[in-house]
Order: C-alpha cells, then structure tokens, then sequence
C-alpha cells in the first residue's frame, strides 16, 4: 500500500530512526512501512496518524480506489 | 528533532528487544540435552533415578525455554513477528514433510541407516536461520 509517510517525515526533517522511536518499533519496520512493503495492522497505522496529527486516509492511499 | 510521539503517550523510546534470556535458556536446554544423553552412560551408569532427575531437568530447562520464546516474540515490533512466524511456518512444514520422506527412506530400502533425528533438527535449524535471512532481506 503506497502512503505519504517519506514526505510527511521530511515536512518534520525526521529520520527513519526518529520515526522508528516515536512509534516504537524497529528502523527496519519504519522503513518497509514507508516503501511500502509492509502493510501496518490498524493500531499502528491509527498510532502513525495520530503521530502527524492526520487521518489514516489522509497518510495511506487506498490503491483499489484509484 | 527532539520530541516526537508525545501525542501518543510520550514513546519516544526506541525497540529494545533482549535476545540473551533466550540464548540462555536455550544454551541451558542444550546442556540438559547433553547431560541427559551422555551423563546416563559416562557418568552414573544408566542408574534409573539419576536418568529420571536429569529427563526432568531436560523438560523443565524445554518448558522454560519455550516460555521465554513467546516472551520474546512478544516483544518483537509486527514485521520482525511476522517474519519470526513465517521462518517458523516453514520450519514446521519442512520438518513435517522432510521427516516423514526421511523416515521411509529406511522402509522402502533407499537409505541403509537408519534415519536420525539429529538429522531432521539439522534440517530445521538451517530452514529456520535461511527463511529468517529471506523474510529480512525481503523488508530491507
């Protein structure tokens, strides 16, 4: 599933391991997540979004919509 | 950047998974396997309640060893569970699918031997450590 986690990280001059923190998981998890290899369970995505203060739909995209 | 995640209960901690308990353990598990099998006849000469204090030791170190297993895939972030469970999956088909052809090679005369189980652990010691690597290299 493609997200705007890369731009949204970039906005806020994180890094991954930055990102990984906040989230606590792993940098290797942060990182599949944003490339998008790894599709998060629905607490982590909702812990993502609260994270930049967005909705899930606002982060990941629904690629089946488009 | 200094302080992200506070809106989230302040975890702002990074993942901090601890592998030693399970390697003790199953260093332990180990040793106990090894008493078990060589104590019996190089120490106490098969002496029956020897034996059955050192095959309790054998479980109870198996028990404790499966018991910090699950606490450590607790403690595992959802993508390094996920990769674990998989290697584990694998393991458990290959061990179950490798065992039972091994097991009638003996049967239907294609080995001599006859078939050990060190070998089928050998077998899903190396399934489990190479599907750990792929499921790795496949989130890198």
């Amino acid at each position: 599933m493609k997200n705007r986690l890369k731009v949204l990280r970039a906005e806020r001059d994180w890094t991954q391991a930055d990102l990984a923190n906040a989230l606590t998981v792993s940098r290797q998890t942060a990182n599949a997540i944003e490339k998008g290899k790894f599709d998060p369970s629905l607490p982590l995505a909702f812990k993502i979004a609260r994270l930049f203060n967005l909705t899930v739909e606002d982060i990941f995209i629904d690629e089946e919509k488009i | 950047m200094s302080n992200i995640g506070n809106n989230d209960g302040g975890c702002d901690q990074h993942r901090n998974v601890d592998i030693l308990p399970l390697a003790l353990w199953t260093l332990g598990w180990l040793a106990s396997t090894v008493l078990l099998r060589y104590g019996t006849e190089y120490i106490w000469d098969y002496l029956p309640i020897y034996s059955i204090i050192a095959l309790i030791l054998h479980l109870l170190f198996g028990a404790a060893m499966i018991v910090v297993n699950i606490k450590y895939l607790s403690q595992l972030d959802e993508l390094q569970r996920k990769i674990t469970m998989d290697a584990m999956g694998i393991t458990l088909g290959v061990g179950l699918i490798a065992g039972i052809a091994y097991e009638q090679l003996e049967d239907i005369k294609l080995i001599a031997f006859e078939p050990s189980i060190s070998h089928l652990i050998m077998i899903m010691a190396i399934t489990y450590v190479v599907s750990i690597l792929i499921g790795n290299r496949k989130y890198k």
